[in-house]
């Protein structure tokens, strides 16, 4: 059994793996917090991405000064999540999501 | 102002002023009304007595006049200034006239206060009969039609409050009501005659009219058309129209014979002597403008009514509706009289006629007064207390009554040494020579002049035979029977003395010299244009031209000193006093023979063989009933008026129950029916569509609100098929270039 060598496709399988995954997170999970964890994976795939296309691709080394960026960002996000998320559960008593739904009436 | 005017008009508000004081005080004055209201017309009377000898005394005074401008309505479109006057006109006939109308008045007062005793609208009667007064004394002093209209409409009323006075009978009640009405129709003409004649002079003095008739009559005097000489004509009968239903005269005479539910006394006073009396006035006021066709008419229907109404007098039983109907054919003699051109002869009737005819009257009411407590006192409330088969004998117990009531019946047959007897030979006289110069119906007239004067003999004598002479009927009653009281008979006594001929000119046959027409009433000249006169012309023209006072026309009194000029007397109305002179013996001769016929005829049936009454009734039945019933004009009436209204009133109600009741409640239906189907259309297609609509939305949006659960997985699930989806479209859509060309 052979291995092809690590290339591109690899990168970009891992990163579509992490996306589902942290898909599935953000839609499954009662759990705010997991919810955000999620959202943290989705980031994180497309990091891979950008960083597998400045290895492999053409972008030089934009991809890399993106992911930064959105390494940046995401600390951001959830500083500001976590707060709501916070604040949530002060009102709520939980942080499941299917709670906070006081906005549809 | 004149002296005489002032007095006068003070003798015209006494009355009124008496009228005031009884009416507003009935309850505290009752039964001493007539304290009040005798001295007022006493006053009026003394002072109509001063003011008629000063103006008989001296003729230079001529006709006085007095005018103030009323109502100006300024300047009326389509007329031009307009303004209503006040006209006062007092001339002889007027001082005269005043004199009658306020002695008659003062003895009717008089009578009264014992007639009337204790009945229950004393004061009520006596402030009427004020009224009455005032406004007969406004008719003789209006000087203009339109005065003369209002005071005309005042005693009418005043007419019917007294005919109605026991209203709560349904007789009274009956009568006041037709009399009111019959006389409204004549009235309407009346008024009309006095429009048309407003209409083209624009003005309602009498004398201004005359004096515009005699300048010329316009070519714009016209209605529907007609000439102006046939205008003239039309407003001098519509004038007479008036006459016709106040002065009772056919075919508007029906309501004085019902008249007589009236207290006696009224009857007298107003359905006797005065009131009728002012259709007669009435036309010898407008007399200068009757044409020669209006006077033929105005004659005809005087000879008519004189003719019809005496021989209804012949058959009646009450004593009152033979002397009603006696004032009617009367009346009938004064009308043909002024429409033969005899104005004065006319309005001297009209002054004899008062005094006898208001003693008669009087007297039936004395009569009745004792009948009525003859039948108290034996307690009997079946007779008919004015029947006069019920009478008999009654000179024995009441003298007074009895004498006074010869001697009026003397005087209205026109036996010699009475008044009737002067008065009716100048109308006989002049209706002869009037006769005599005309060709056709006109001749005829005298003659019947003469048949009633003939009947007129017979009912009165008819009624004395049976009153006051013969068997007493009704023993008991007639045992009971007392003289009525001096208040009563005084009356009778002076009015018996006013019918006597000394009181109208020292020669009981010849009245021509007697103050009344040598110095008081004349013949007015007329004023109409010489095509529309009668036709007959003088012998001697110009001879009597020059000495025409001599003959009684005077010049025209109410023409006289308007603007400075008089008319003298027309050519056929010198003809007629030319021809009168001849023959006013011969018409005395034939009146005298008349009566004295019909009292042979009436002493021969109810005297010397009282069975023979009987026997030519029963022999001649219908006739009897012909004139008993007033030859069925009433019934003629009642079937051409009443029925036919009453008839088509129930047509006009079927119709009106059954098609427009039908109609309206069809359209009614037809409407309810629409709206139920309206109601429904609109409950539930209009409301349906509103409803479905807001439904739907409902709808619609409950589904849209389905998908906002609130849950944000939920959202976000859709929001990762909406990505997978584009994905996968937007991947077929790159497979599929060319469908997608549009895109750039």
């Amino acid at each position: 059994m052979t291995f092809a060598p690590v290339g591109l496709t690899h990168f970009l399988v891992l990163a579509a793996v992490l996306l589902v995954l942290g898909l599935l997170t953000m839609l499954t999970r009662r759990n705010a917090i997991a919810v955000l964890m999620g959202i943290e994976l989705i980031l994180n795939a497309a990091n891979i991405n950008f960083v597998a296309f400045t290895r492999y691709g053409a972008i030089n080394l934009g991809g890399q000064v993106v992911a930064i960026f959105v390494i940046v960002l995401a600390a951001c996000e959830a500083a500001v999540a976590l707060a709501i998320v916070l604040n949530l559960y002060k009102r709520l008593g939980s942080v499941s999501v299917r709670e906070a739904n006081k906005l549809r009436d | 102002m004149d002296q005489l005017i002032v007095l006068s008009l003070v003798a015209l508000g006494i009355p009124l002023l008496g009228f005031v004081l009884v009416i507003f005080n009935q309850k505290s004055l009752g039964e001493r009304a007539h304290l009040v209201s005798i001295p007022t017309i006493a006053f009026s009377t003394a002072i109509s007595l001063y003011v008629a000898w000063v103006k008989i005394k001296n003729p230079a005074l001529g006709t006085l006049q007095w005018s103030a401008e009323w109502i100006r309505f300024g300047i009326v479109p389509g007329f031009g200034p307009l303004a209503i006057h006040l006209n006062i006109l007092f001339d002889s006939m007027t001082a005269i006239l005043m004199v009658v109308v306020t002695g008659v008045s003062l003895l009717v007062h008089v009578f009264s206060s014992e007639y009337m005793k204790r009945d229950s609208r004393y004061a009520r009667y006596y402030a009427f009969l004020g009224l009455f007064t005032f406004s007969m004394l406004g008719i003789l002093l209006s000087g203009n039609l339109f005065q003369i209209y209002i005071f005309w409409e005042l005693v009418g009323f005043s007419s019917y409050a007294l005919i109605g006075h026991w209203y709560e009978r349904s007789g009274p009640q009956y009568a006041s009501k037709k009399a009111f009405i019959t006389n409204r129709v004549g009235d309407v003409f009346f008024w009309i005659g006095i429009l048309l004649l407003f209409a083209q002079f624009h003005t309602f003095d009498l004398r201004a009219i005359f004096g515009f008739i005699n300048e010329g009559l316009p070519l714009s005097f016209s209605i529907l058309g007609f000439s102006p000489e046939t205008t003239l004509t039309i407003a001098g009968l519509l004038i007479f129209g008036g006459a016709i239903a106040k002065s009772a005269q056919f075919p508007l005479h029906i309501w004085l014979p019902d008249a007589m539910e009236g207290p006696t006394p009224v009857s007298a006073l107003i359905h006797a002597a005065t009131m009728v009396a002012a259709g007669v006035y009435l036309m010898a006021r407008v007399f200068p403008l009757l044409t020669a066709d209006a006077m033929l008419v105005v004659a005809c229907v005087g000879a008519f009514t004189s003719f019809l109404a005496a021989t209804i007098a012949l058959t009646q039983r009450d004593i009152k509706r033979v002397l009603a109907y006696s004032t009617i054919s009367q009346l009938g003699l004064m009308m043909m009289s002024i429409g033969a051109g005899a104005v004065a002869s006319g309005i001297f009737h009209l002054v004899t006629h008062a005094a006898f005819k208001a003693c008669l009257f009087l007297g039936a009411g004395s009569v009745i007064h004792a009948m009525h407590r003859a039948m108290h006192a034996v307690h009997d409330h079946e007779t008919d207390a004015q029947d006069i088969h019920n009478m008999g004998g009654l000179l024995k117990k009441m003298p007074v009554t009895g004498w006074t009531y010869l001697i009026a019946t003397l005087a209205i047959t026109g036996l010699p040494l009475t008044a009737g007897f002067m008065s009716k030979g100048e109308i006989l006289s002049g209706v002869l020579a009037y006769g005599n110069l005309q060709t056709g119906i006109a001749t005829a007239l005298p003659w019947i002049g003469f048949g009633v004067t003939m009947l007129t003999a017979l009912y009165m004598w008819r009624q004395i035979f049976l009153v006051f002479f013969g068997i007493p009927s009704k023993p008991d009653l007639y045992a009971k029977i007392q003289e009525s009281p001096r208040v009563m008979t005084a009356p009778l006594v002076i009015l018996a003395l006013l019918s006597l001929w000394i009181c109208y000119g020292r020669n009981p046959i010849d009245p021509e010299h007697g103050w009344l027409l040598k110095k008081g009433v004349t013949t007015p000249a007329q004023v109409i244009p010489p095509q529309t006169a009668p036709t007959f012309r003088p012998k001697h023209y110009l001879s009597y031209q020059t000495e025409q006072d001599g003959f009684g026309i005077a010049v025209a009194p109410s023409i006289e000193g308007t603007q400075g000029w008089s008319v003298p007397p027309m050519p056929h109305q010198v003809a007629l006093m030319e021809n009168r002179h001849g023959i006013s013996a011969i018409a005395e001769y034939y009146a005298l023979g008349s009566a004295v016929l019909g009292f042979l005829i009436a002493w021969l049936f109810f005297s010397f063989r009282p069975g023979m009454a009987v026997s030519v009734r029963k022999a001649f039945k219908p006739l009897y009933t012909f004139s008993f019933r007033g030859w069925f004009i009433d019934d003629l009436y009642e079937f051409v008026f009443s029925d036919t209204i009453i008839f088509s009133s129930r047509v006009s109600a079927w119709v009106d129950r059954v098609v427009i009741d039908g109609l309206v409640n069809l359209a009614a239906r037809v409407a309810v029916l629409l709206s139920r189907i309206v109601g429904w259309f609109d409950r539930y297609v209009v409301d349906g569509l509103v409803t479905l609509t807001g439904a739907t939305i409902q709808f619609l949006g409950l589904m849209a609100r389905s998908v906002q659960s609130g849950r944000i997985q939920t959202y976000l699930t859709w929001v990762v098929a909406a990505v997978v989806a584009i994905f996968f479209i937007a991947w077929w859509a790159l497979a599929h270039p060319f469908t997608l060309s549009i895109l750039p």
